[in-house]
């Protein structure tokens, strides 16, 4: 009943995720992270088996940090993606998978580009300008393919993300009260406001 | 196992000192010439070929001495080439494992440094003996551009401007020492290239058909590697004996024009 989305624009991308812990019909926790940053560029958001998201999360954050200290040099979004891939996949065909899905969204640095990446439990992968997981991607993604733009100010972006959270709340009938929000630059990691389900006109 | 095997090939002497490795550079200073450039634009390796028997079938296969690892690293050995030809297959392995893990090309110094360590696994271990070879990388990566990087049987490695392996490698290193300039362009350094072969190989005269020049460069984002054609390397024996027929000649005019004592 989870629900994180993520979108692309020219210079930075924004993650949204709900912050909702339920097990079964019971909400356990109100205040969930569901991000786990990897670099000072680099932010993942996981969703999935509880447990499992946090284990997995940490290990390739810190393995991508021994690259860092190994190196000199960090890992570019895109070869941490396929690192994660890689992972996914060896586990997948093991003893047992990891059951995590989840958005990275790194600014390159030398390439000087924003990028999104999508990855499920089965490790596959996609570099894509907007995306989802769970029950709210069936929601969100008609609205994005009808009102995104990849050249939207900060301010716009936030605004398509509000509309489309307000889609899920409309029609999802899980409540899913409120989603924090993660922007990503070349200056790195940034907290948004929080966006609340309840002062969304709908 | 290690009781079937001479276990003291890996051990220090009294001096502190490891018999074996110093042995492993001993072979590797008998061996074909290997001589590398770093340019501005590129970087040059250049090798002596030694199997220059006419009965060699040598038309079909890419190189001798000069090894592709992968897109953008190439490299250059001396010393015993059964030994070279296993590092080499693992440097290729592990620079595809790499790419396997992370969806990019591995950067050169890390490659350098993985088989290093191996390398100096078989130096502290296993009771094996040591690679009796010495590697000449030439490669581009997109954190330090080219560089040049050379390893030696002891496991150590570093970067260079520019350096020398094998047979009179030290006498090559000083005149490179001399005579190599930073920011010297691909072309230049083709020109140095033969200048200190001609002038330290124990050959009486260059010919093509002892010398293998391999050239690195960029173009359009992707680095390319090119072996230096027949008539390309008889072009520049040539002006390399043109340069020094006019430095002998200017020479002995010096000396005619000085007033006898």
């Amino acid at each position: 009943m989870e629900c994180i989305l993520g979108i692309r624009f020219n210079d930075f991308i924004l993650l949204a995720a709900d912050t909702i812990d339920s097990r079964s019909i019971v909400v356990m926790k109100h205040d969930v992270d569901k991000f786990f940053p990897l670099s000072k560029n680099l932010l993942m958001a996981v969703c999935g088996e509880s447990g499992d998201t946090t284990q997995f999360s940490e290990y390739i954050a810190k393995n991508v940090h021994l690259y860092k200290m190994k190196n000199d040099y960090e890992l570019s979004p895109r070869a941490s993606a396929n690192f994660t891939r890689r992972m996914l996949a060896d586990s997948l065909r093991s003893r047992e998978r990891y059951n995590v899905n989840l958005l990275m969204a790194g600014y390159d640095e030398v390439e000087k580009k924003a990028e999104l990446y999508y990855m499920d439990y089965l490790a596959s992968m996609m570099e894509l300008p907007y995306c989802a997981h769970g029950y709210g991607s069936y929601f969100v993604l008609g609205c994005l393919d009808a009102y995104y733009k990849p050249d939207m100010s900060v301010a716009n972006g936030y605004e398509l993300l509000k509309r489309c959270i307000a889609e899920i709340s409309k029609r999802f009938s899980i409540n899913l009260p409120t989603f924090s929000v993660k922007l990503i630059d070349k200056d790195g990691i940034h907290d948004q406001e929080p966006i609340h389900a309840r002062q969304l006109v709908i | 196992m290690a009781r079937r095997y001479d276990s003291r090939t890996t051990i220090f002497s009294p001096e502190g000192r490891l018999y074996q490795v110093e042995y492993a550079m001993e072979a590797i200073a008998h061996a074909g010439t290997c001589l590398g450039i770093l340019a501005k634009d590129g970087i040059i390796l250049a090798a002596e070929k030694k199997n220059t028997n006419v009965l060699l079938d040598d038309e079909n296969f890419f190189s001798d001495k000069i090894y592709k690892l992968y897109d953008d690293m190439v490299c250059s050995v001396a010393g015993i080439t059964s030994d070279a030809n296993v590092l080499t297959n693992e440097l290729r392995l592990i620079a595809q494992r790499y790419f396997l893990q992370y969806g990019e090309p591995m950067p050169c110094e890390q490659l350098v440094s993985w088989l290093c360590n191996i390398k100096q696994a078989y130096t502290q271990y296993g009771g094996k003996r040591p690679f009796g070879v010495s590697i000449l990388y030439a490669g581009w990566d997109k954190h330090y551009g080219f560089q040049l990087y050379q390893s030696d049987p002891s496991g150590n490695y570093g970067g260079w401007k520019a350096t020398c392996i094998g047979n009179y490698s030290n006498a090559a290193i000083s005149l490179l020492k001399q005579d190599y300039k930073e920011e010297i362009s691909l072309q230049e350094a083709k020109a140095l290239v033969v200048k200190i072969l001609s002038k330290t190989l124990d050959t009486t005269k260059l010919s093509p058909e002892k010398l293998e020049i391999a050239s690195l460069y960029r173009e359009k984002n992707n680095t390319k590697m090119s072996i230096l054609k027949h008539e390309e390397v008889k072009r520049l024996i040539e002006d390399q004996e043109r340069v020094e027929k006019e430095e002998e000649a200017q020479k002995k005019r010096e000396a005619e024009a000085r007033p006898s004592t």
